[in-house]
């Protein structure tokens, strides 16, 4: 990969089916949001920069690199991505004949359980277990097909499991804001686990402090953190949902009768 | 009970909540970053230790930022108590602090509060600065919760 024509390639195929999507909206919809749109972009620029030559190239044997490219595909992208809700896009600027058997794919079975925030964690974060812990990973430094595999499988579970905890699209079935924010916590924990893991297990192997042991340090601290900034977004993505939909059922049932001080507390129902 | 009046009890769990989750953050940033005081991984740690490490650091980044939608929420309906909110603050960050000094430096061992000095005086610092944060969040919140009282009957 030394050429720039795949990045850019699914970079521009992204922006224009949604710009395309997006002209095809009929007039009698809402006017669609600015900020959704600039959401998918930024996102669809993402995919372009994690692909692109500079960190496609150096990700192969450069541990920092690989570790951008991963961040990149798996986290921030997602989020631009599934914040830009295509699924509503789609459904309103189809013709008829086309949303309704996608509706009917969005309700069947195998959606919900595939979309259920602890089946898509366990894709997305339990994944990366799969692929630092198993020899998956020596896999993909010596084969070109396993290592676009592996990027595509991150991109598509990143944004499975962002959709499935604050996707403003909808998700037939999905549960309530306790579990999603239960699942939020134990994913970001696993991942900062696994990263210090990877920390603590360079420091053990390369114990002499050689160039390649610091790179590791300095590869697992980076998907610390790194992972810290995607679930900070995550969780305003979520909470920010939250907080639109009403937030909780006494701030409800107060602001329903707010004029009269005598009034019951009782939650409308 | 009325609909709109503040809500002591919802304050201080909200308080609560938004204080572990900014003496979390002020850790992080200012003896992790800035002093470079505690260690990332200091060779020592078991792996069940970083497991609990992980899952306590990814509940405190959702903590701060459910706290800042909670008060939003508590605001926008004319609830929030800001007296007993933040004596709730306190009470999270002294509770945090302890927890940390106790539990973390000491029982888990995760990390120390420094290397290489004699740590004594910095474990007593460290823990009797949360001691500090408790109490005077003990005395804000009895304090708030007895004026919201006194003004409910009076």
């Amino acid at each position: 990969m030394t050429t720039w024509w795949p990045a850019a390639a699914t970079s521009a195929v992204l922006a224009t089916g949604y710009l395309g999507a997006l002209l095809a909206r009929p007039a009698h919809l809402r006017p669609w949001s600015g900020l959704r749109t600039v959401a998918w972009l930024v996102g669809a620029v993402l995919v372009g920069v994690a692909l692109s030559p500079p960190l496609a190239e150096h990700a192969q044997h450069d541990h920092g690199a690989h570790m951008a490219q991963h961040l990149l595909l798996g986290m921030y992208a997602p989020l631009g991505l599934v914040l830009g809700a295509p699924l509503t896009l789609v459904l309103g600027s189809a013709p008829r004949a086309a949303a309704v058997p996608l509706v009917r794919v969005l309700r069947s079975r195998p959606v919900h359980a595939l979309s259920h925030p602890v089946t898509a964690a366990a894709l997305s974060t339990g994944g990366l277990f799969a692929l630092y812990l198993t020899p998956l990973y020596e896999l993909t430094r010596s084969s070109t097909v396993v290592h676009g595999l592996v990027l595509a499988h991150l991109l598509l579970a990143g944004c499975l499991y962002t959709w499935a905890i604050a996707g403003p699209d909808p998700a037939p079935r999905r549960p309530g804001t306790t579990v999603r924010v239960a699942t939020l916590v134990v994913a970001a924990g696993a991942h900062a686990f696994l990263a210090k893991l990877l920390y603590a297990d360079a420091v053990r192997t390369h114990a002499d402090g050689t160039h390649h042991g610091a790179a590791m340090t300095d590869a697992a601290q980076a998907m610390y953190y790194g992972g810290d900034g995607a679930e900070l977004l995550l969780a305003v993505a979520l909470f920010a949902w939250w907080y639109r939909r009403g937030g909780t059922r006494a701030g409800r049932s107060a602001r329903a009768a707010p004029t009269a001080p005598s009034a019951p507390a009782v939650p409308l129902r | 009970m009325t609909a709109t009046v503040p809500d002591h009890r919802r304050s201080v769990g909200t308080g609560v909540l938004l204080g572990v989750a900014v003496m979390a953050a002020v850790d992080e940033i200012v003896f992790h970053q800035l002093l470079g005081w505690h260690h990332f991984y200091d060779r020592a740690t078991p792996d069940v230790a970083l497991l609990s490490d992980g899952l306590l650091h990814a509940a405190e980044l959702v903590m701060l930022v459910a706290g800042v939608f909670l008060v939003a929420d508590l605001s926008r309906s004319g609830r929030l108590a800001r007296a007993s909110a933040s004596g709730g603050a306190l009470l999270g960050a002294g509770g945090f602090q302890l927890f940390d000094g106790l539990v973390d430096h000491k029982l888990l061992q995760l990390h120390q509060v420094r290397y290489g000095v004699d740590l004594l005086p910095y474990d007593l610092a460290w823990n009797a600065a949360g001691l500090v944060l408790l109490a005077a969040g003990a005395v804000v919140t009895r304090r708030a919760g007895r004026a919201l009282r006194g003004r409910a009957t009076g």
